[in-house]
């Protein structure tokens, strides 16, 4: 089936599980567990599970059902002091952390690589639990992308090369990557292991401390994950895991005298908040942001291909996602016919049970959310979009919504400016290049975009107009760990993945010597 | 002093043919040679011999490996990194049996063997990190064209290794060359076959598709001559003696002009200033002589002691090098083992009587220790000149020759007058004078307050005639591929 090569194509990376656990995973009917334990819900402090020190909990939802699965501490400012304390104790000049030979630090994120492998299924079915995404995504994209981007990083750290300078006059002067120190990170609850991965990666790497915070709507896998730190055998406070909310927990991490370095994923309305506190105390910074990134098809395209990756490329991940193809620009000659068939194709799209092998969509993260979603496909409704599917919230229970498409889209309409962050896929129509060009680039946000066509001309030169920093071209999606991710304009600031990620996370030190005599 | 009665354990040869395809194959021309102990000049076993017919089977294959939409040339560099940490596994795994296996057929010590094996490990584990980290780049150009740089695999690498370090000296080719995505073949020195032939089983175990990695046993004129001349062999990788070497980068040249990148001899200068901690410096300069029996392409054969110190030096470095423990390497009590044949036992007393009669003094050493294999006492000269031939040839025995020196301009000439360019270290405290000498000394590798000090993830390779090209790091890697610029004109 198309989608399941689409899956194949965007995702494989190269990943070569064990030849144990490939083929477990081929021999067994692919199940979840519907109901894994919890057996993590403490913060994640020093190597330790300690409650919240002023105890108080908060309660995580399984949004398929809108149940409770559990409580988890809520850390606030005290616990995020404790946590920072411990990132610097681990930290200090001399201690284990820093004498650590390179080569060892990643030999840890191998270790904790392995470790994922091994509890690949339990991972995955709590992921599912807790964030809704099908299991078989979780199962099949998710925890393998973690494995991969640890071992990536793992090869990182007896690596990172300084520089020695054709300086002038008698001195010797080098370069030293050092790492820029004790890290906050926060993430959000859309690809919850994996941008725990993104993070703790590059921060254990360069030999950073790191404490993150994981979203309140979905810390059941990282503190989980807290285990797995423990038994690979990270040094105490060199990774620690709070559970908590942005407004205490988040903005103390931010505003921490001793955090270096703030790393953000989530929406740019928060980001602006936070590189703002964080500019106050000259705090190095990343963010990812949003993005409603323009998905732009050709004419002479392989139209099958381009019905199936657009589709992807906005429904992926329940809509929920940065990077998300949310406006389909289809070229005027071949406008008709691409709707007719994505309109077919989400109509074929499954909704349900996350846990059911054949469903395609979960539910929204959030009563939230869904609502947010449904406000916005009322707001394209009147303003003259063509809802061709879909529309409605699906069943009452649960925040599922149903893959809707519209037409008629202008740049102008709601659905086409803002953020939707769920399964709502607009089309609109073009006829020239520099005009799709302007049209594409005419937003705030500049995360991704893609280009579906056959002719190399205008695979290079379209990529080359467009303001994005992911630009894929006759594919979506593609998260290679060697591919730097990040944002133009205000999608967000720096990247991650990749080489370029080191430098967001060490400082350049320039020594210089003065020596008796200098020769070439 | 240890026995040199052999308390070898049994151990079980289990490869002796040609690795060709993941399959193993009786020579050719059917001839085998003779795997001798240097510990007691006694047979291990016989090895199938390759000859030129073999090394252009084994062309073949690896050339039917490297066709571009073949398996490995397909396969995604993560997959290639995961090859590579899988044998560095088995290595690891296997560490009993191999370390015992490179102690019988090249006489160090075992624990010595079991460093070289995880050192080993560690190289591959290094290079496959490296799998998914080598860029090409895109290229400002002129405005209406893309350009960009891929970094390809060279191709059919030959690659010809020495007898004192056979394992690790094979990591050493494999690492960077598999990293880039080349197949290799590679041809062990005819001493010390064994280990290698392990590892080829490894190889395949570890999943590597057949023809990449193919090891033929053999000679060095009739099978290393086969690869430096093949003309389907696109770049020669050797690690030897400076003659070898030359004759390997000749025949590469006359050939098909395949690239080609050489590891040669020493005659590596260890300078000790008047600051230095005195005991620290006889115990480094022990060592940076004497170990793995001297038989070190760096091994500091040139030992220049500051003239305020001197006298202190040579009494303690007298007393050290006759407490060496020699004998029997499977006794853990021993320090130095034999050297590798006869011949070179040979070779070296005939340095240590060249020392004698040119004036140097013997001071203690200078002859065979026990009947059987081929133990040499450790050897210490005093009184050494720089024209001397013991001070200016490679010996690649356990002959320490100690110089004296008064001023630092003087020494860095004389360490400097030389035609190898291997590796250098000076001892002393201080700042200026410590970087001082890095830059003035013509060597590849210059330590301070150190010696030996390789390590994976830095260059290692030579000036002048010790050779050219680097191995290790990420410049270890430049050796094994080829840029191409794509230029790509818009309309």
């Amino acid at each position: 089936m198309l989608s399941k090569l689409v899956t194949r194509q965007v995702f494989n990376h190269g990943l070569r599980l064990t030849k144990r656990a490939a083929s477990t995973a081929a021999q067994q009917k692919l199940v979840g567990d519907r109901n894994p334990q919890v057996n993590y819900r403490k913060l994640f402090i020093n190597n330790e599970f300690v409650d919240a020190i002023a105890g108080n909990v908060f309660e995580v939802l399984n949004p398929a059902t809108g149940d409770v699965i559990a409580e988890v501490a809520d850390a606030s400012e005290k616990d995020v002091d404790k946590a920072v304390k411990a990132c610097k104790d681990a930290f200090r000049l001399g201690s284990e952390w820093r004498r650590m030979d390179p080569a060892a630090r990643g030999d840890l994120l191998y270790k904790l690589a392995d470790l994922f492998e091994r509890d690949r299924a339990y991972l995955a079915a709590l992921e599912t639990v807790n964030n809704g995404k099908p299991f078989k995504d979780s199962y099949n994209i998710d925890i393998p992308h973690c494995i991969a981007v640890l071992r990536y990083y793992a090869g990182w750290p007896d690596k990172m090369n300084g520089k020695v300078l054709p300086i002038s006059g008698d001195f010797f002067a080098y370069t030293r990557r050092e790492p820029v120190g004790i890290v906050g990170q926060i993430i959000p609850w859309n690809f919850p292991l994996i941008l725990l991965c993104w993070k703790i990666g590059p921060s254990v790497a360069t030999g950073c401390t790191t404490v993150v915070k994981l979203d309140e709507h979905t810390p059941l896998t990282g503190l989980y994950v807290g285990k797995l730190i423990q038994e690979a055998g990270f040094p105490p406070g060199v990774i620690n895991i709070l559970s908590g909310d942005g407004p205490h927990c988040g903005a103390s991490i931010v505003k921490h005298p001793d955090v270096n370095k703030i790393a953000f994923t989530g929406s740019t309305q928060v980001g602006k908040i936070i590189g703002g506190e964080a500019a106050k105390m000259v705090k190095r910074t990343t963010l990812e942001l949003g993005g409603k990134s323009p998905n732009i098809v050709f004419a002479d395209c392989n139209l099958d291909t381009a019905v199936e990756m657009s589709h992807f490329a906005l429904f992926f991940n329940q809509g929920q996602c940065c990077c998300a193809g949310s406006r389909t620009y289809v070229e005027e000659k071949i406008y008709d016919e691409f709707v007719q068939r994505s309109v077919e194709r989400a109509k074929r799209r499954k909704v349900g049970d996350p846990f059911d092998e054949n469903t395609e969509q979960g539910p929204q993260i959030s009563h939230e959310q869904m609502d947010k979603i449904l406000d916005l496909i009322e707001s394209g409704r009147r303003a003259g979009a063509k809802l061709l599917v879909g529309g409605q919230r699906e069943g009452d229970k649960g925040f599922f919504v149903q893959p809707t498409v519209f037409s008629d889209v202008r740049d102008n309409h709601r659905i086409a400016r803002e953020e939707i962050f769920g399964p709502v896929m607009q089309i609109l129509k073009f006829k020239t290049i520099d005009e799709v060009i302007e049209r594409a680039n005419d937003t705030e946000y500049g995360l991704a975009a893609s280009v579906f066509t056959n002719d190399l001309d205008k695979g290079i030169v379209v990529s080359n107009g467009l303001r994005a920093g992911s630009v894929w071209v006759n594919t979506y999606d593609n998260f290679d760990p060697v591919a730097p991710f990040g944002g133009f304009k205000q999608s967000g600031l720096g990247r991650e993945k990749s080489e370029y990620s080191l430098d967001s996370y060490t400082e350049a030190k320039c020594v210089t010597m003065k020596i008796s005599q200098r020769n070439s | 002093m240890s026995s040199t009665n052999s308390k070898a354990p049994n151990v079980e040869i289990k490869y002796t043919q040609i690795f060709i395809n993941n399959e193993w194959h009786k020579a050719t021309a059917g001839k085998t040679f003779q795997v001798i102990n240097p510990s007691t000049g006694e047979e291990i076993c016989q090895v199938e011999e390759g000859t030129r017919v073999d090394v252009d089977k084994a062309v073949q294959a690896a050339r039917k490996a490297f066709d571009i939409d073949s398996p490995w040339r397909k396969l995604e560099p993560v997959a290639r990194g995961n090859l590579m940490r899988k044998l560095a596994s088995l290595l690891r795994r296997d560490i009993e049996y191999l370390s015992k296996l490179e102690t019988l057929n090249n006489g160090k010590s075992v624990q010595d063997s079991k460093g070289d094996i995880f050192f080993s490990a560690d190289c591959l584990d290094y290079y496959a990190g490296w799998v998914d980290k080598m860029v090409g780049e895109t290229i400002p150009g002129a405005q209406d064209q893309m350009i960009y740089t891929r970094h390809e695999p060279i191709g059919v690498c030959g690659q010809i290794i020495p007898w004192n370090y056979p394992i690790l000296m094979m990591s050493w080719k494999l690492g960077p060359a598999l990293a880039c995505g080349n197949v290799i073949i590679l041809k062990p020195a005819e001493q010390t076959p064994l280990t290698a032939l392990y590892v080829a089983s490894l190889c395949k175990e570890a999943g590597f598709p057949p023809g990449v990695v193919n090891v033929i046993p053999g000679d060095g004129p009739e099978c290393g001559n086969a690869i430096s001349v093949h003309q389907d062999i696109d770049k020669v990788a050797f690690t030897g003696s400076v003659e070898v070497g030359k004759k390997v980068q000749e025949a590469a040249a006359k050939s098909n002009l395949k690239r080609v990148s050489l590891e040669l001899g020493g005659k590596s200068p260890l300078i000790i200033c008047e600051d230095a901690d005195l005991d620290h410096a006889v115990k480094l300069a022990h060592r940076a002589i004497f170990g793995n029996a001297a038989q070190r392409c760096t091994a500091a054969s040139r030992t220049f002691v500051h003239s305020k110190i001197y006298d202190e030096f040579v009494a303690r470095s007298i007393e050290l090098a006759k407490k060496r423990v020699v004998g029997d390497p499977f006794d853990s009590s021993t320090e130095q083992g034999p050297q590798i044949t006869a011949e070179q036992f040979e070779r070296i007393l005939g340095y240590i009587e060249s020392g004698k009669k040119d004036g140097a003094k013997l001071e203690c050493g200078g002859e065979r220790v026990g009947k059987k294999g081929y133990f040499i006492k450790p050897t210490v000269f005093t009184n050494v000149k720089d024209d001397m031939k013991i001070a200016r040839e490679e010996i690649f025995g356990p002959v320490m020759s100690i110089l004296k020196f008064d001023s630092y301009e003087e020494v860095i000439k004389r360490a400097n007058n030389t035609t190898f360019g291997l590796a250098a270290s000076v001892v002393t405290k201080d700042l200026t004078r410590a970087l001082t000498f890095a830059q003035r000394l013509q060597a590849g590798s210059v330590w301070v307050n150190d010696y030996d000090a390789v390590c994976n993830q830095a260059p290692f390779g030579g000036y002048k005639q010790s050779g050219h090209g680097r191995e290790l790091g990420r410049y270890g890697l430049e050796e094994y591929y080829e840029v191409k610029t794509v230029v790509i004109k818009l309309i």
